[in-house]
């Protein structure tokens, strides 16, 4: 921890601290700071910087917080750690570079998790996203027997293999937040460290979205418009893809990342019908697959673009 | 002789994997060593969640050196057949080869001595082969490497390895080799946290001594016995037990390289939760063990955790930051279990409508009402009263649409128990609610109430016949419904509890209930008991009994009761531990042979009663006599279910048969006598057909 850090700042004293310093270490480490990206994902590895970047031959070091949203773990803002919008905080190193767990470990020290006092453990768990068509083996990651990070070690995105092999860390940060700061209800963290009047709380900032969006992905959002937007993200992802190929040929690729924006909304669009209750269980598992096909789709596309490797 | 040391230091190993993982290396190392001549005194392998290690001890230092003899060309053989011998052995010329006499002639041989080599070559050699090759369940690729193919895959990135060779006197050589980058040595690492710096290591003992000193137990067996003691003693300090769990002990050890047992507690509101589900709570999610008060034997408010670190604040942080994650995973499962407390199970089922049980077998819903209706017509079968098991088939399902259930899938049934007392339900209908599931497997508790058993061969029973209806029926080692586990079940049901019922007729009304016909309707009730003898096969092969004798007894056909064709299979395997058995089988298999022949020979069978006016020897007649006395009273006592009468009654043959073979020539050069003594050992064969089809017997 960096001890000229007026107090305000601290990892252990305020929200925003907490993540700036993560941002601060993972920079020293040489990974761009990115910001979210602008649409609703499930998890920060949706965002292109992770699923495309994963792909190809490029070395690519970089590390965003992403807010997530997941419909379905919405509690109306009245359970003490579960939320439909919360934030990831992710990192991503490609290739892994040998010393990533050490990596890791000095993180958590930068964020005030000292491993002199803390039981910090790798407990094996294998990561796979269906709707992505990836997989890699890792851990989660244990602090005083609380999961505070996901280590994953990509070997397949997008039904590719991963050649060279990316990292990918993941950091839940109001759980983390909540440990470093001593508090049992995510809505008593304090965000910008400040005390009296000037104190801003989780609960002030993000309490009213969470009673509203609750409702809304339980009650209202409607449904008919949602199956409506899916077949129109999956139609358009279909399109831009054809377009994309340049002269026709199958190539080089023009277009992945707009493709692969539409298999982003097509999956967030399944997560709110799934959340109102509308997609029988044998139905789940063709949605599952259809974003699937579009995310292969696209990360075909990547690996055919400039920035994805292709000659 | 020299020792080898093998040390491969990687990251995290998942705990499952530790102990298959040592035990292969132990294995290919020392197979692989043997195959090179190099026969060794001993071997053993350790793992801790960041190493495998392996120690070689008494290896010869050089491979014995091989001779071999090889046969050349005849003496005076053409120049060339010379030539290509001498070149295949090395030879100069022939003043080196021996001459060897046989009975065809003179022949050169030569000597070929292939020098052995050293021991530390060869491993050099194996040990890379053996890396490479290793069978991990799930292995990966990482770093800059990853990008080419032909990369290293290990079960997590691997950093460092030591091989190190020599006798215990001398300083020991490194056993050269490079894979994927990683050369070896003599290095490796201490306790992740405690002691990570790099430690210079000769041979295993002191390998393992410093490792000990930086903070590592290689052993895991050490280290189970180090969670295991201490948590007990820690616990009987405080007038508390630990409740024992040998899986949870095994995971345990292998997340740890330096145990640090504490112990810590949780608020004493959460013990209204049954035990079973605070157990679960803490050994699933937090892999912690649960006490109990010592007096009580309930759990009291205590949990031991197994820390990998000596805190430099004693532990105190630790000890806090798990009992912060215990506490709100116990009042998450206090919180499901008082929910669940307030449906009535009955309330839940309407769900059940919508759930698929499977594609083609319809809706949960659906197939509770087929194990209704199957456990009514059972239960007077099995002397349950009908109304309970009824209700027991009803109710035995809702607790899988429970919180509590969902969050821990093995506490289902049990849970399921819990709510129906809470509802007031009958003893017995709660029993059933989690006993129906049983047994789980050979070495599960078989239920005897019979509410639970009527219940559990309805629900085995349905789930085999709905299966069977789909041609869904296990191949090879699939069988993704465990429907191998659940034909055993029955069977136990059915034999421990001495139960009486027709399979077939069982099987045929659950196929009745179900939506899906069959395209062969008619056949699948005797697929189905085809599949039953196969269970019952391997289920006596898996206690050391006779499996064939199962298809003497089924190859008598019409055998659908259970209970009476393992009673019979084990009359007759006491039969044939008898001498009369073992003379009499010998006998009867004579018998069949002789006709077997025969019967090709004139292609015909030999069926019908034979003439009594032809017999022509006493030994026939008495015969005759014996195999009509002895039908007589076989088929009476298997009528009153009394095998062991039966097969005494078999006994009486034994003798009259010796006696035929003895004395009678079957192939009499009277063609009428022929056939008619013919006929009188086939009847040998339809007689003994009343026990059993003996000649479907093993020698």
């Amino acid at each position: 921890m960096d001890a000229s850090l007026p107090a305000h700042m601290r990892p252990e004293r305020s929200f925003q601290g907490f993540i700036l310093a993560l941002q601060r270490f993972w920079a020293e480490q040489g990974c761009v700071i990115l910001q979210p990206y602008d649409m609703e994902m499930g998890a920060g590895t949706f965002h292109p910087a992770t699923t495309l970047r994963a792909l190809g031959p490029k070395p690519w070091n970089a590390a965003y917080v992403q807010p997530s949203r997941r419909p379905k773990d919405g509690r109306y803002g009245e359970n003490p750690n579960r939320m439909q919008h919360y934030y990831q905080f992710q990192v991503i190193m490609k290739p892994s570079p040998p010393n990533l767990q050490e990596l890791y470990l000095k993180s958590l020290a930068a964020i005030g998790i000292d491993s002199a006092v803390h039981d910090i453990r790798f407990v094996e768990d294998d990561w796979e996203s269906p709707t992505l068509g990836a997989w890699g083996l890792g851990w989660e990651c244990w602090c005083d027997g609380m999961e505070v990070s996901q280590f994953t070690y990509f070997q397949q995105v997008a039904g590719f293999e991963c050649a060279p092999v990316a990292g990918e860390l993941t950091y839940g940060l109001e759980r983390l937040a909540m440990y470093v700061q001593g508090v049992d209800r995510v809505y008593d963290l304090n965000f910008n460290g400040r005390d009296g009047d000037a104190k801003v709380t989780y609960g002030d900032v993000f309490l009213q979205a969470e009673r509203e969006y609750s409702k809304h992905n339980f009650e209202v959002a409607d449904t008919a418009m949602l199956f409506e937007q899916f077949k129109m993200a999956e139609g358009a992802c279909r399109k831009y893809l054809e377009a994309g190929w340049k002269d026709g040929k199958r190539e080089a690729h023009l277009m992945a990342l707009p493709a692969y924006d539409q298999c982003i909304k097509a999956s967030h669009v399944f997560n709110l019908l799934d959340a109102r209750g509308v997609i029988s269980v044998t139905e789940r598992q063709s949605y599952i697959l259809r974003v699937r096909e579009l995310a292969k789709a696209c990360g075909e596309a990547w690996i055919h673009t400039e920035a994805g490797g292709a000659a | 002789m020299p020792d080898l040391l093998l040390e491969l230091f990687s990251e995290e190993i998942p705990a499952r994997m530790q102990a298959k993982a040592a035990d292969d290396l132990r294995r290919m190392v020392t197979d692989k060593l043997v195959a090179e001549g190099l026969v060794y005194e001993g071997a053993k392998a350790f793992s801790t969640p960041r190493r495998l290690a392996l120690t070689v001890h008494g290896i010869p230092a050089r491979q014995p050196d091989l001779k071999t003899e090889r046969r050349g060309p005849k003496v005076g053989a053409p120049d060339a057949a010379v030539q290509g011998f001498l070149k295949a052995t090395g030879l100069k010329s022939l003043d080196e080869a021996k001459i060897q006499r046989d009975p065809k002639g003179d022949f050169y041989i030569g000597l070929i001595e292939k020098p052995g080599r050293d021991a530390i070559d060869v491993l050099a050699e194996i040990l890379p082969v053996i890396i490479r090759t290793f069978p991990w369940p799930k292995s990966m690729r990482w770093g800059a490497r990853s990008g080419k193919p032909g990369s290293l895959s290990w079960v997590r990135p691997l950093h460092a390895i030591v091989a190190t060779f020599g006798p215990e006197t001398e300083e020991p050589d490194v056993v050269k080799f490079e894979i994927d980058g990683i050369e070896t040595g003599q290095t490796t690492y201490g306790h992740r946290f405690m002691a990570p710096a790099a430690i210079n290591v000769r041979r295993f003992e002191d390998y393992e001594a410093k490792l000990k000193a930086a903070k590592v137990i290689l052993d895991p067996q050490a280290r189970k016995d180090i969670i295991f003691a201490d948590a007990k003693e820690l616990t009987f300090a405080q007038g508390f037990e630990l409740v024992e769990d040998q899986v949870l002990l095994d995971e345990v050890s292998g997340l740890v390289e330096w145990p640090v047992v504490m112990m810590g507690s949780f608020e004493a509101e959460y013990l209204a939760i049954p035990e079973e589900v605070i157990r679960a709570t803490i050994r699933n999610n937090q892999k912690c063990f649960v006490v109990r008060d010592a007096k009580t034997g309930k759990l009291t408010n205590k949990f031991v955790l197994t820390a990998n670190i000596e805190a430099a604040d004693g532990g105190k942080t630790i000890v806090s930051g798990n009992e912060r994650v215990i506490r709100p995973r116990l009042s998450d499962a206090k919180f499901f279990y008082e929910t669940d407390l307030k449906t009535k199970l009955e309330d839940r089922l309407p769900k059940f409508e919508q759930i698929v049980f499977h594609e083609k077998l319809g809706t949960q819903a659906a197939r509770i009402k087929r194990i209704e209706r199957l456990a009514a017509e059972i239960a007077p079968l099995v002397g349950a009263d009908v109304a309970k098991a009824t209700r027991a088939a009803h109710l035995a399902k809702a607790d899988l649409l429970t919180e509590v259930v969902g969050e821990f899938p093995e506490v289902q049934g049990l849970m399921g128990k819990y709510y129906a007392l809470a509802q007031g339900e009958d003893a017995s209908v709660a029993a059933a609610c989690e006993e129906h599931y049983k047994p789980q497997g050979p070495a599960d508790r078989v239920p005897t109430d019979p509410v639970s058993v009527a219940v559990a061969l309805a629900d085995k029973l349905d789930t085999l016949v709905g299966f069977w209806a789909i041609d869904e029926k296990p191949t090879g080692s699939k069988d993704p419904y465990a429907l191998r586990r659940a034909a055993l079940g029955v069977i136990r049901l059915i034999a421990e509890n001495a139960l009486r019922l027709s399979l077939m007729k069982v099987a045929a009304s659950a196929l009745a209930g179900l939506s899906v016909k069959p395209a062969d309707a008619s056949k699948l009730p005797s697929d189905l008991l085809a599949f039953f003898a196969d269970r019952l096969k391997v289920q006596l092969r898996e206690q050391g009994a006779r499996h064939d004798l199962v298809d003497a007894v089924f190859a008598l056909g019409g055998q659908d009761d259970l209970l009476m064709i393992v009673r019979r299979v084990e009359a007759l395997g006491k039969f044939l531990e008898t001498d009369d058995g073992k003379n009499l089988l010998a006998g009867i298999k004579r018998a069949s042979n002789i006709l077997g022949i025969e019967e090709k020979k004139d292609k015909r069978s030999f069926d019908g009663a034979p003439d009594a006016a032809l017999y022509g020897l006493g030994e026939e007649k008495a015969l005759a006599k014996a195999i009509g006395e002895v039908q007589a009273e076989a088929s009476a006592a298997v009528a009153k279910e009394d095998f062991a009468a039966a097969m005494s009654a078999m006994a009486k043959l034994r003798s009259p048969v010796d006696a035929f073979f003895d004395k009678v020539r079957v192939n009499d050069d009277d063609p009428k006598v022929r056939e008619n003594r013919l006929k009188l050992l086939n009847e040998i064969r339809s007689a003994t057909r009343a026990v059993a089809d003996f000649s479907k017997i093993q020698d």
